[in-house]
């Protein structure tokens, strides 16, 4: 059962994937990314991590999808960006990259997985409390200046 | 569904998404492609700290992904502007900044 699931949201994701650097319209590139994402969000469920699902769901898919899809409304998806700059090398190079990373994790023996992430007390404790509540409270700051510079960079009347 | 294959599967999207990368001209695709790189290295974060049950693997994704959407905003933002002022979203036309 969880092997099935497996297989089947490994295969939606890599379409997805797969759609992203293919597809000549970007809208189709963005869904396709949606798909990868949301099938993303069922792994981490299959890997006991609930949280990270929700999470994943609502501020990756949900936020940076809207972002993207409505940036492609104003800039336009089409036109001399559509085509392709040198695939054949560029795919040489990545699959270079799949090969030597998966040789080096070649027979590895990982032991039975322990898994026990949904523990949603004791990650909100580890974050607000314990152990990273200073890197969260800058996590903050950095999403404030994030937004304000994305305010000044994007806004019209800009100050020369 | 061991870990080994999570971490192949985790490879592939991260090589699908360097193809992308090199391959797109479109600033907005390369974006895309950069976004299916971070997933592939939150899943395999993800799938380590679930071999060892360590929730410490999770607060880092959740980091990761708060940094994402920090990342894609200023991302667009600049994309917006570049297609503004320089009327062009093809990033080879963008080469103004070098040199």
């Amino acid at each position: 059962m969880r092997d099935a699931a497996f297989w089947i949201l490994a295969l939606l994701m890599l379409s997805g994937a797969a759609v992203v650097v293919t597809a000549r319209s970007l809208v189709r590139a963005a869904f396709g990314l949606a798909a990868a994402l949301v099938s993303t969000a069922g792994l981490y469920l299959l890997l006991t991590a609930p949280l990270l699902a929700a999470i994943q769901i609502l501020l990756y898919t949900g936020g940076v999808l809207t972002l993207v899809v409505f940036a492609i409304v104003v800039v336009g998806g089409e036109g001399p960006g559509a085509r392709l700059r040198r695939p054949v090398p560029a795919a040489v190079f990545s699959v270079a990259v799949f090969a030597s990373l998966a040789w080096g994790i070649r027979g590895v023996d990982f032991g039975p997985p322990a898994g026990g992430l949904d523990a949603g007390a004791a990650i909100g404790a580890s974050l607000f409390v314990r152990d990273y509540a200073v890197p969260f409270e800058l996590l903050s700051v950095l999403l404030l200046a994030a937004v304000m510079g994305a305010l000044l960079l994007a806004r019209k009347d800009r100050p020369e | 569904m061991s870990l080994t294959a999570v971490l192949y599967l985790a490879l592939a999207m991260f090589s699908l998404g360097l193809y992308g990368v090199l391959a797109r001209r479109h600033v907005v695709a390369v974006l895309l492609s950069i976004e299916l790189m971070f997933n592939a290295a939150n899943l395999a974060i993800v799938a380590l700290s679930w071999s060892r049950g360590l929730l410490s693997g999770v607060v880092l994704v959740l980091f990761s992904i708060a940094i994402t959407v920090a990342e894609v905003a200023v991302g667009l933002s600049l994309v917006l502007l570049a297609a503004r002022r320089g009327k062009t979203t093809v990033l080879d036309d963008l080469s103004e900044l070098k040199g």
